[in-house]
């Protein structure tokens, strides 16, 4: 097992990274979608409006840029670390997200919410520290 | 009802995309060259496996469908609800792929939903 300052460096940063970019990511494809507007699909003419809309959104893209550099980190240190040591780190996310909805884009988050995210985190939590591996590799 | 088949198409194709991709990797091999050549050659021989097709063409259902529901729900609704793939994840490893779920895990993801079942609740 290697065990060096260096690379807990790196895995709190790529952890760090993951638990901002996902959560971020997430934020910014509601926020441009939001001004898209609700989507329905009626013909294929619309649909493919819609498509145009989205695809040439700058807040889309922005948060698809951050979804790719969550996925990045997450496959990254994927390489060193356990997935049972970095998938607990992905319910800290849930938590993320809501506070971002509440200040980037001014969500009521109720008393309620941030108790089933509190649940939802838990959980994960939980799940996180199972066995990640119950199968023999082929 | 559209809300209702958006959710479903995010968590059922989402993870039935991951456990695709999954059965795909496990397909092509563990991979311990992580330079990027042997990657690249990774995602070749993962390319020519049908699941990772079908695995992409769900994954790709799903991300619209997210957007689809962004567009009408907030985002601190939409993205804890999907906490629900966990349940979803737990029973497509037991059924597709012959994972041990155990207890401990079936609690977890148990916390997940009653979780999520807050924060439909807490909405105003």
């Amino acid at each position: 097992m290697k065990s060096s300052a260096g690379l807990h460096f790196k895995t709190y940063l790529l952890i760090f990274l993951m638990v901002m970019f996902g959560p971020l990511g997430n934020v910014l494809l509601g926020k441009g979608m939001k001004r898209i507007g609700a989507v329905s699909i009626g013909t294929p003419a619309g649909a493919l409006d819609l498509l145009s809309r989205i695809l040439t959104s700058g807040t889309i893209w922005l948060g698809i840029a951050s979804l790719i550099t969550f996925f990045a980190a997450y496959m990254l240190v994927l390489s060193w670390a356990d997935y049972s040591y970095v998938q607990p780190a992905s319910s800290v996310a849930y938590g993320m997200v809501a506070l971002l909805a509440h200040f980037m884009l001014r969500e009521v988050v109720t008393p309620m919410r941030w108790m089933g995210v509190l649940l939802i985190c838990l959980g994960v939590l939980v799940v996180g520290h199972t066995p990640p591996r119950t199968t023999e590799p082929s | 009802m559209r809300e209702l088949i958006f959710y479903l198409l995010i968590i059922g194709a989402g993870t039935g995309g991951e456990l695709c991709v999954t059965r795909a990797m496990k397909a092509v091999g563990e991979v311990k060259n992580f330079r990027p050549a042997a990657l690249v050659g990774v995602l070749a021989r993962a390319l020519r496996v049908w699941w990772m097709w079908a695995g992409l063409t769900l994954m790709g259902t799903a991300f619209f469908s997210l957007l689809a529901m962004l567009s009408r729900e907030n985002v601190s609704l939409v993205v804890p609800v999907t906490a629900l793939s966990y349940g979803a994840g737990a029973l497509g490893g037991k059924f597709f792929l012959g994972e041990q779920v155990t207890p401990r895990r079936w609690a977890g993801v148990l916390l997940v939903c009653i979780g999520v079942t807050l924060v439909i609740m807490g909405r105003r």
